[in-house]
């Protein structure tokens, strides 16, 4: 494996006005050729300070940033052979379109013709051709989005860093947006770094996933392993929408998604049998989202139960069901750290 | 569909039946803040400018105060005088240089200014000291400063062994044009500063970021992004410049007085010496009122200046 990117015992902190503030407690990272890696998590987990020093925009406290093999702490961002996309795209409102693609290349002192030459094959790539003249007040969200990656591939730069690029948009144009996103890399194959707090983006794009909380890294893996897998639970509770329903049990936390909280008469594998009091229900795209506590599992818990379409089990406010969750879905934490434990044996274990 | 017709009729007084107070009334209320900002404008500027004009085709003098109409005997009394001509040129070259190199010092200071540093509250403070000055007292340090024999320039220079004897920085015609300039270029660069400093502040930070990961170098942000996204306030402090370059007469009235024989004479001066200390009001009137076209220029450009920052 080529590792493009690579951070190591990564440390930032800032120095406010009356206190130090840790970004980065000790980053290890490193980004496969040709790989989609998302850096996932709430505001002010790090993850743009992150960002931010490999582009070489923030310095490191502490650690190294190697980029091709090379470590590049003291580089400038020029030399490092990034290119960034903004949260705001950053474009120059001065410049045209055209002269803001090129804007890179004569930074490279590329000839007037190679440079002509590139920035029309970005633009048809992204189909922004005939926006070349424009100026970028008259783009629209979307279009601005597109010249902003198509400045920063003319560059054929060895990694994207992508800074929330999708959040100024709005939620129709994002989900086109993203998924053109997705081509727009598999097409070009090179390596990105993309930074989001949206679950949904995260897990449709990334190759892996970088789930950070508090300048670290709480978990690293592929989307559906950080779903059904996760490390600990804020990785379970970030993660997943309704996130995944806890119940404290005899100095063990037991986990379970909400959609595989089913009525036992829908579980055919081994289950865990869960009496399940109903106290609301809730009607979203076509699935039951209901909400209600178990009280025999372990301590009286609310939590909540997703059901698909396909579950047709008559239910009603204010009666208790009879519910299950297949014995090789529940994940086990300990209350104290957080992290994941040995499964632990339940009784009313049904087979 | 049928409504009660008191629901549907606008009712001038709120339910509560209060009446509605001055504070409430906003065209009352516009004119009453503005009164005292006219009844300035109008006083001591819209009077004193028609006055000038009326005084520049008259024969008014200091021993005649008696208005008749004398058509252009005054402008042409004024064209005559070969000194009219110098101190119109002078007026231009001091503005026009003072102008560049107000902008280009300003620029390089507001940079400084903009940067993070320990103490940069007291460099800032530092700095604006020469602008809060009233001109006639720093005037009057600088004339102390360039004496023609115990300027404290002159002593360093014989110090460091760069001088023998004095320069007589006011008694030749270069040297004192370039004091002067050097003056005002002194007093005004501060103003300049900060005012393209708050054009730099409100670039936002990812364009520069931006361009930094692009490659670009320090002159290539500079030339490329920095200057032209603040040319308006660049614009708007070249013209302050020029205007309170052009206009100033304390400088040269506390430094040379125009001398040495004239060679810094400026419009704004002439035509105090002319009007007021000559007597011929309706000629320092006619000669006054050449700064006029040149203010208009520039405050037209101000203004578009002004609107297409908010443009962009």
């Amino acid at each position: 494996m080529t590792r493009i990117v690579e951070v190591r015992g990564l440390r930032k902190t800032f120095d406010g006005r009356h206190q130090q503030v840790e970004a980065l407690r000790g980053i290890d990272l490193a980004t496969a050729e040709g790989e989609y890696l998302v850096l996932l998590g709430p505001s002010g987990c790090g993850k743009t300070t992150l960002l931010r020093t490999i582009a070489g925009l923030e310095q490191p406290t502490q650690g190294e940033v190697l980029i091709g093999g090379n470590v590049v702490n003291e580089l400038p961002p020029r030399i490092r052979q990034v290119a960034m996309v903004f949260q705001s795209y950053a474009l120059y409102p001065h410049k045209t379109v055209r002269a803001n693609i090129v804007f890179p290349l004569k930074a490279q002192r590329m000839d007037r013709d190679a440079r002509e030459k590139k920035a029309r094959w970005a633009a048809d790539l992204l189909g922004i051709s005939h926006l070349l003249h424009r100026k970028p007040r008259e783009l629209s969200g979307g279009e601005r989005q597109r010249v902003a990656l198509a400045r920063a591939m003319v560059r054929e730069p060895a990694v994207f860093l992508l800074d929330e690029p999708l959040s100024n948009l709005d939620a129709k144009l994002r989900a086109s947006a993203r998924d053109e996103l997705k081509r727009f890399q598999q097409r070009i194959g090179t390596t990105t770094i993309y930074v989001t707090h949206d679950q949904a983006e995260a897990m449709g794009l990334g190759d892996r996933i970088a789930v950070m909380d508090a300048g670290r890294v709480r978990q690293l893996g592929h989307p559906r392993e950080v779903y059904d897998d996760p490390a600990d639970t804020f990785v379970a509770t970030f993660i997943g929408s309704p996130p995944m329903n806890l119940v404290r049990r005899d100095g063990v936390l037991v986990g379970f998604r909400p959609e595989h909280l089913l009525p036992a008469e829908v579980v055919r594998e081994r289950a865990v049998e869960i009496p399940f009091v109903v106290d609301r229900i809730e009607y979203l795209s076509g699935d039951r989202h209901v909400y209600g506590t178990v009280t025999t599992l372990g301590e009286a818990t609310r939590v909540i139960a997703r059901l698909p379409s396909t579950v047709a089990t008559p239910l009603t406010a204010g009666e208790t069901a009879d519910f299950t969750v297949a014995t090789d879905r529940l994940r086990f934490f300990a209350p104290e750290t957080g992290d994941r434990t040995d499964a632990v044996p339940l009784a009313w274990s049904r087979s | 569909m049928t409504q009660a017709p008191t629901a549907t009729r606008p009712s001038a007084a709120p339910a509560t039946g209060r009446r509605r107070r001055l504070g409430d009334r906003e065209g009352p209320l516009a004119w009453l803040f503005l009164l005292p900002a006219v009844v300035y404008v109008v006083a001591l500027v819209g009077v004193p400018f028609v006055l000038a004009i009326g005084f520049a085709f008259s024969d008014v003098s200091a021993g005649d105060p008696s208005y008749d109409w004398a058509g252009l005997d005054a402008y042409r009394r004024a064209f005559d005088d070969p000194v009219f001509w110098q101190a119109l040129r002078n007026t231009l070259v001091f503005t026009g240089v003072s102008m560049v190199l107000i902008v280009l010092f300003g620029k390089v200071l507001a940079n400084i200014l903009i940067a993070d540093f320990r103490g940069k509250w007291l460099v800032r403070f530092l700095v604006l000291l020469p602008w809060t000055t009233p001109v006639a007292l720093s005037t009057v340090s600088w004339l102390w400063l360039l004496d023609s024999i115990f300027s404290p320039i002159d002593w360093i220079l014989r110090q460091v062994g760069l001088l023998e004897g004095n320069m007589y920085w006011l008694g030749r015609p270069t040297l004192a044009t370039a004091s002067v300039i050097a003056v005002h270029v002194w007093r005004l660069v501060p103003l300049a500063a900060v005012i393209m400093m708050a054009g730099l502040i409100a670039i936002p930070r990812d364009i520069d970021e931006a361009a930094r990961v692009d490659g670009a170098g320090f002159w290539r942000r500079m030339f490329e992004v920095t200057i032209p996204l603040t040319m308006p306030l660049i614009a708007v402090a070249a013209l302050f410049g020029a205007i309170f370059t052009f206009t100033d007469m304390a400088v040269v009235y506390v430094l040379t007085r125009g001398g040495p024989t004239n060679s810094t004479q400026v419009l704004a001066s002439w035509a105090f010496v002319r009007g007021i200390e000559g007597g011929d009001v309706a000629q320092g009137a006619a000669i006054a009122l050449f700064l006029f076209p040149l203010l208009l220029a520039a405050a037209v450009l101000i203004l578009r200046a002004v609107r297409r920052m908010q443009v962009m």
